[in-house]
C-alpha cells in the first residue's frame, strides 16, 4: 500500500486546489449581491468537520448534507436535489 | 483492462461512447431502466422504452461485439402517481421473458414519499414472486440517507427475500455501512460531482472487505463519463492496488453477483 507520501505525491496538488475552490466560492457568494438560501449556511455548518482530527470526516460531511427527518413524506414537492436540506421542506 | 460495466444507460449514449467502451475492455453492458430526463406522458412511452431497452439497444451494442443486458421497472422519479406507475408496471410481464433482461430495476426512491414506498415494494414483489434479482436506486445528495434508511426498513419486511440477489446502488461512505452490514451488496456510482468520485470509491474499497461491492459509471444524458469504472481502474493501479485486486472490483464482483440472472452470459 502507498505510503503518506505517496499519497501526498498523488493527491495534495488535487486537494489543494479543491480547497482554493471553496475559499474562492465563499469569497464569490460574499461579494455578489442578494440573499443566499439554506445551501449556504448548510455549506458553512460542514466546514468545521474538515479540522476534525477523526476519521470518517467524508461520511461526516455527507451526513452534515442529509436529511435526518425519518418519516415517509406525504408528497414530493420537486423531482431535484439540491444538495442539502431544505429546512422548510423536511419533516 | 477487462471489466463490465453493471449499470450504464446507453439509450442515451453516442455510438461514439460505445466504440470507447469496446476499446478500453467493456466485456458486457447492462442498462436499468430509469428516467429519460422528463416524466413519458403516458404508459405506452414505456411499452417503446421497454422495446428500446430489449430488442434496439442490444443489436446496437452487438455492432460493437458487447452483450446488453437491461432491467426493467418504472423509475422513481415517475412513481408518484401510483395510478400512472401501476399501469406501466402492467406492461412488465410482457417484457421479463425477454433473453437479456436480468431482473427488477433500478426500482427505489426518489424524494422518500409514501406514494414512491408504495410502488417500490410492489416492484420487490414481482420480483420475488419470479425468483429474480433485484437493482435499487438510492436518492440523491441530501435525500440519499433517508431514502436508503426507508428502503432497508421496507425490505427487512419481505422474509422471503434472498439479500445475496440484490444490489443497493449509488452507495456513498454514509450509506455503505448500512447496506453491506444487512447482507446486501452494494454499486459505487463514479460522477464527475455527484456520488462518488474514483478516489472516493478507492477509499471505500480500501476500509471495506470488497466482494459484494462493485463499480458503475451509471452514465446517461446528464454529466456522466461512460469510461468512469476503467478510469478508476486506473487510479488503483496509482495507489498501487495488484492487477489481480483491480479484476476483482472491475469484472469478477459483477459477474458474480449478475451470474445469479438466468439470462447474464458473457460471450
Amino acid at each position: 500500500m502507498p505510503t503518506k507520501k505517496d499519497i501526498l505525491d498523488i493527491h495534495f496538488m488535487d486537494a489543494r486546489c479543491k480547497l482554493i475552490d471553496v475559499a474562492a466560492f465563499l469569497d464569490r457568494m460574499e461579494r455578489h449581491a442578494g440573499e443566499a438560501d439554506f445551501r449556504l449556511q448548510a455549506f458553512k455548518n460542514a466546514i468545521p468537520i474538515l479540522l476534525s482530527d477523526q476519521p470518517g470526516r467524508a461520511r461526516a460531511m455527507l451526513e452534515a448534507f442529509s436529511d435526518h427527518s425519518s418519516e415517509p413524506a406525504a408528497s414530493a414537492s420537486t423531482q431535484g436535489a439540491s444538495g442539502a436540506p431544505d429546512p422548510s421542506l423536511t419533516n | 483492462m477487462k471489466y463490465i460495466e453493471p449499470h450504464a444507460h446507453m439509450v442515451s449514449r453516442s455510438t461514439d461512447d460505445y466504440t470507447k467502451l469496446a476499446l478500453a475492455g467493456c466485456e458486457a453492458i447492462c442498462e436499468p431502466a430509469f428516467w429519460a430526463g422528463f416524466d413519458r406522458s403516458s404508459p405506452k412511452g414505456f411499452f417503446d422504452y421497454y422495446r428500446q431497452l430489449t430488442e434496439y439497444e442490444p443489436a446496437r451494442a452487438a455492432k460493437f461485439g458487447i452483450p446488453h443486458f437491461c432491467w426493467l421497472c418504472i423509475n422513481p422519479k415517475e412513481a408518484e402517481d401510483p395510478v400512472f406507475a401501476r399501469e406501466v408496471m402492467s406492461l412488465i410481464p410482457e417484457f421479463i421473458d425477454k433473453p437479456t433482461v436480468l431482473g427488477i430495476g433500478e426500482i427505489g426512491l426518489n424524494k422518500n414519499t409514501r406514494n414512491e414506498l408504495a410502488i417500490f415494494e410492489e416492484h420487490v414483489q414481482i420480483a420475488l414472486d419470479r425468483d429474480l434479482p433485484i437493482l435499487i436506486h438510492t436518492p440523491h445528495l441530501e435525500d440519499k440517507l433517508k431514502g436508503t434508511r426507508l428502503m432497508l426498513d421496507s425490505l427487512a419486511n419481505f422474509s422471503s427475500l434472498n439479500r445475496d440477489k440484490v444490489i443497493i446502488d449509488h452507495v456513498e461512505e454514509h450509506t455503505v455501512d448500512l447496506v453491506l452490514d444487512q447482507g446486501y451488496w452494494a454499486g459505487m456510482t463514479l460522477y464527475p460531482e455527484s456520488k462518488c468520485t474514483p478516489n472516493r470509491a478507492i477509499d471505500i474499497l480500501e476500509t471495506h472487505e470488497g466482494s459484494r461491492l462493485w463499480l458503475n459509471s451509471a452514465c446517461d444524458w446528464g454529466v456522466s463519463d461512460p469510461l468512469a469504472v476503467v478510469k478508476c481502474g486506473f487510479e488503483m493501479k496509482k495507489r498501487q492496488h495488484s492487477a489481480e485486486a483491480v479484476e476483482k472490483i472491475l469484472f469478477e464482483n459483477p459477474k458474480r453477483f449478475l451470474s445469479q440472472c438466468p439470462n447474464f452470459k458473457l460471450a
